[in-house]
């Protein structure tokens, strides 16, 4: 198991950590904490706070007042806005769960071939990048798509797949089950075997083991996908406006923020709403959660059991498991149909295929994907490091007022994308370096940018994991007279590096297709990323099978790029199980 | 973790020394809405003719790109500022965000259809025009047996119910401005009618303007009301789309300007030289951009089925577009629209679906009472909650100034429109289909 932490073992008991020793591990916290309060107010709380405080202005005079916050309650558009945005999220949960419950479950606790590229492809639907992701999705499931075409054809009627806010429940729970998937599946390869197997000795089998034993305690993974899963579509704006749905909150905020000429409060005041819910919505999850230990403290057993199925079995659970990858997957085949068609319209599928949307992307690719992988890696790096500082605090240490560093990185995803783009503009263009650029050109504005925007989806995996450690292995480190640094380093990270690099990869591979905050902030082509590439074809008719070739690009290197680490994963668990 | 921040720190530290490195002279930045198709054969075009300048072309939504100028004001970096909608360089104009420049260009007229070319005080110049029409799918008309439309009227037509994509006119500066023609060409109470006959016909109002070219594209919607060089590029890139111009459409410069302090003004200079002269004039005939040259000698070397506003005096100039009308109410008309419409359609579908029906019935069975029915429903359909005068009032206009003046809020406003037109769609829908029961 130590195999996972390699670097920096010779020089372990340095004369650092022994001057921490001396000071306690106290000053030690308190520095860790201000240092990311400060990293979050420079980067979050400044910036946003610069564009929404008109939220609290009086209209004339500047003074403050609450009374925008009045007209939104009187506003029968944002009520209305309001109860849609909560419908729609609390059941994305419930189709996502769907979704991932069984992928989860089979790929983790049987011996299934494959799981590996379960577990990655699983994965994929949280890369859908801008536009010809909606693109292709409108082709396959649209009212004039492959599917309704077809059915048309055949038995004369049509599923509205993709009409008002059912539409957007599909849409999202395609979308962002993965955050449920990839957070349960590392939850249940935590579990320790040994709880398994006292019930199964107690006479315990088949779902009520499931029920009262394995999902219990895979809850922490679980709450922690399902609770971004809500907030995410609570504040997600794409995927409503790609459908033509207004009446929802997000929306609404980004209509309003970026309309030229409509220099009114409201859309500030509703980003303030879409703050308050998204921190209350991971208040709730995290009462939730209180009072229940789930920390296992047996850790060498590598998780769940594997068992072998039985013939039937394994074709009911090969079934289910095609099935929900075909659906979940559909968009991005009809994003590698579009990179491939020369006209798809109105047809169930493409009038011919060409490699001539390759060959055209081909060249000036490179400069994007070069600095995609750059920003992501960076930003993906940022985020878990952070993650995993803010659950240290929150979980283990009593400074007060540490819950407030989990909810203001939680806020950011809260925050529309132009708002922090607008924010970054407003804060750092002023800032000049020696030769006159402006700071906010550099193009590490942008990767800041990302990662703020994708430190929630980090935050809350290496929360999860950290839950599901005991306290007590690292007071019996700390007794073996191990310091704090040194207990973090061997004894935590260690344990928690399945959920540290679900985090990464999860903010990684979103903050690959990421585009609002960028658009704003890209200030020359060469500093360009690939959405951005992707955007600028996909405003012209000829740019959609471009569109649609960078996007595959796009994919396929995150793609990759999470299938290595499942590798790594997989790898580290075989080490456990294997070393103890 | 330690080690991981020190990482982190040395990233950053070398991200700033090699962000620092670029800075070259002859570089001209332009920002612009207009896609690749349109950028790239210009960029190679400019530079091709003057050796040593570089464009670096930025692309942003139109929106995303005034916010862009404004934010960065203090410390502008950007050459040139290049979109179609004229009112954002209005926008950009009045905060003083634009330099003066005439390009040297010989040959272009002071008016396209009724509208000028350029800037009475050249903050910006016109380097192309476009018209609005009606664009449709072939195929999807084909497969639900629907006629093809010529004028704005047809819309408003039951066959096209459900089949009609449009861009709202609060996001899209074009779709903002045909708005505004039919409301100065037909009046505004008449103008305000033909636009709800007409939306209660939208299956989906876009917030992007190219949302609209891309439903009809892909066969989702069957028509759209587009700016011309959509359908045109669509056409060229194989879509089995087809275009026609209403009779009442304007014909717009799409525009260019010089942005102030700019940090390569002579660069951007040439830049708007090259656009309207007549080597730049004929780029824009390529298939991919295919808009309307403001130079009329150009059009000589354009295809043979090529619009040409300067000879074809059906094209623009039945409207006469009075540019101050339009820009005293263009948030007003902007609101109005979006709360009576946008944010409305269901009830406004079901009301505009129910009179359908009635008026169908009534085809078949004449009946006085119903019909009178039916008119009483089309009139609270095209009622509005303010009429032409209160529209260009300074007390409207200043609710939607944000923080400036004292007044009316602007949420407050919205919610007494929207509420009008929500309880007229509703009493509109009953009678209509009272009527539908009296002509059974």
């Amino acid at each position: 198991m130590a195999g996972a932490t390699t670097a920096g073992r010779t020089h372990a008991p340095s004369a650092s950590s022994k001057y921490f020793k001396k000071l306690s591990a106290k000053p030690g916290q308190i520095a860790l904490a201000l240092g990311i309060a400060v990293f979050l107010i420079l980067f979050l709380v400044v910036p946003v706070g610069t564009v929404i405080y008109v939220a609290f202005t009086e209209k004339g005079t500047g003074e403050f007042t609450l009374v925008n916050f009045l007209d939104f309650a009187q506003t029968d558009l944002f009520i209305r806005s309001f109860w849609n945005s909560f419908y729609v999220s609390a059941m994305s949960v419930v189709v996502a769960s769907v979704f991932a419950l069984p992928l989860a479950y089979i790929t983790t606790r049987f011996e299934f071939r494959g799981a590996m590229l379960i577990q990655t492809l699983g994965f994929l639907p949280l890369i859908m990048p801008p536009f010809v992701g909606a693109v292709a999705m409108l082709l396959l499931f649209g009212r004039n798509g492959t599917v309704n075409l077809f059915l048309d054809d055949w038995f004369g009627f049509k599923i509205p797949f993709m009409e008002g806010l059912n539409g957007v429940i599909f849409v999202q729970a395609v979308h962002y089950f993965p955050f449920i998937l990839i957070n349960l599946s590392a939850a249940l390869r935590n579990i320790d075997r040994a709880m398994e197997e006292a019930a199964q000795n107690l006479g315990s089998s088949g779902f009520r083991l499931f029920r009262r034993i394995v999902f219990p305690l895979a809850m922490p993974g679980y709450i922690a996908g399902a609770s971004l899963v809500f907030v995410k579509v609570f504040d997600d704006l794409a995927t409503p406006l790609l459908l033509n749905v207004k009446d929802m909150l997000a929306p609404q905020a980004y209509l309003r923020v970026t309309s030229i000429g409509i220099a009114d409060p409201m859309g500030y005041v509703i980003s303030v709403v879409l703050i308050c819910m998204s921190i209350l919505a991971m208040w709730i999850s995290a009462q939730a959660m209180r009072g229940k230990d789930y920390a296992t403290v047996q850790r060498g057993g590598g998780g769940l059991a594997k068992r072998q199925m039985r013939p039937w079995e394994s074709a009911i659970a090969y079934g289910a498991v095609l099935l929900i990858l075909l659906l979940v997957l559909a968009p991005h085949i009809g994003l590698l149909l579009l990179s491939f068609a020369t006209i798809w319209s109105f047809s169930p599928l493409p009038d011919a295929y060409t490699l001539a949307h390759y060959s055209r992307v081909f060249g000036e690719s490179f400069v994007y994907v070069k600095n995609t992988m750059v920003y992501a890696s960076i930003a993906g790096v940022i985020d878990v490091v952070l993650g995993t500082a803010i659950a240290y605090l929150v979980l283990r240490t009593k400074l007060i007022g540490r819950e407030w560093l989990d909810w203001a990185a939680t806020a950011a995803l809260a925050i529309p994308g132009v708002v922090l783009g607008i924010g970054y503009l407003r804060t750092f263009y002023g800032v000049q370096l020696p030769d006159g650029t402006p700071l906010a050109a550099l193009w590490i504005m942008i990767v800041l940018a990302l990662a703020i925007r994708r430190l929630p989806y980090a935050l809350r995996a290496c929360y999860a994991a950290l839950q599901q450690i005991s306290v007590s292995l690292e007071e019996a480190a700390e007794n073996l007279g191990a310091t704090k640094v040194r207990t973090v380093r061997r004894i935590m990270l260690p344990l928690m590096a399945g959920g540290i690099l679900a985090g990464f990869v999860t903010s990684f591979a979103t903050a690959a297709v990421e585009l609002s905050a960028t658009l704003m902030l890209v200030q020359s082509n060469a500093d360009a990323p690939l959405a951005y590439g992707l955007y600028v074809f996909m405003q012209s008719p000829a740019g959609r099978g471009p569109g649609a070739a960078l996007g595959v690009i796009a994919v396929l290197l995150v793609a990759l790029c999470t299938f290595a680490s499942h590798l790594i994963i997989e790898k580290s668990q075989k080490a456990k199980a294997a070393g103890h | 973790m330690l080690r991981h921040s020190v990482a982190a720190a040395a990233l950053i530290g070398t991200a700033l020394f090699t962000g620092a490195a670029f800075a070259q002279s002859g570089k001209v930045t332009v920002v612009t809405s207009f896609s690749k198709d349109v950028t790239d054969p210009f960029k190679q075009a400019f530079e091709k003719a003057n050796p040593g300048l570089t464009l670096d072309v930025q692309n942003r939504n139109t929106n995303a790109g005034v916010k862009f100028v404004e934010e960065t004001k203090a410390n502008n970096q950007v050459d040139v500022f290049w979109a179609s909608a004229p009112d954002a360089f209005e926008v950009l104009k009045g905060k003083g965000l634009l330099q003066k420049y005439k390009p040297k260009a010989e040959g272009i007229p002071e008016k396209i259809g009724s509208y000028p070319i350029n800037d009475p005080e050249n903050f910006y110049s016109g380097f192309a025009a476009s018209g609005y029409g009606i664009m449709w799918n072939d195929r999807y008309a084909k497969a639900n047996k629907l006629p093809e439309p010529k004028d704005w009227q047809d819309l408003a037509k039951p066959v096209y119910f459900d089949h009609v994509a449009m861009a709202a006119p609060s996001r899209s500066g074009t779709t903002h401005l045909t708005i505004e023609t039919v409301l100065q060409g037909e009046g505004w109470d008449q103008g305000w009618r033909t636009l709800k006959e007409m939306s209660g016909n939208f299956r989906q109002i876009t917030e992007r303007s190219f949302g609209v070219p891309e439903a009809v594209n892909s066969g989702q919607v069957g028509f759209g009301i587009v700016i011309d060089f959509f359908a045109f590029s669509s056409q060229a890139s194989g879509f089995p789309v087809k275009f026609v111009y209403p009779t009442v459409t304007t014909i717009v410069p799409a525009n260019v300007a010089v942005i102030a302090n700019a940090p390569n003004k002579a660069g951007a200079e040439a830049f708007l030289d090259y656009l309207v002269s007549p080597a730049g004039q004929e780029v824009l005939l390529e298939p991919s951009i295919r808009r309307l040259p403001v130079n009329p000698a150009v059009y000589a070397k354009a295809p043979a089925e090529y619009p040409n506003p300067f000879k074809d005096s059906s094209l623009g100039a039945r409207v006469k577009f009075d540019v101050n009308v339009s820009e005293k109410r263009t948030n007003a008309v902007d609101v109005l629209y979006d709360q009576t419409v946008t944010f409305q359609l269901e009830t406004l579908k079901a009301a505009t679906k129910a009179i359908h029906d009635a008026e169908a019935a009534i085809a078949k069975k004449d009946n006085a009472d119903a019909k009178a029915l039916v008119k009483e429903a089309r009139d609270l359909v095209a009622a509005m909650p303010v009429n032409e005068q209160q529209a260009s009032s300074p007390e409207i206009a200043g609710a939607f100034t944000g923080g400036k003046e004292k007044g009316a809020r602007q949420a407050e406003l919205e919610q007494q429109w929207a509420a009008f037109a929500k309880e007229r769609y509703q009493q509109a829908q009953a009678k209509a289909e009272q009527a539908l029961k009296l002509a059974r």
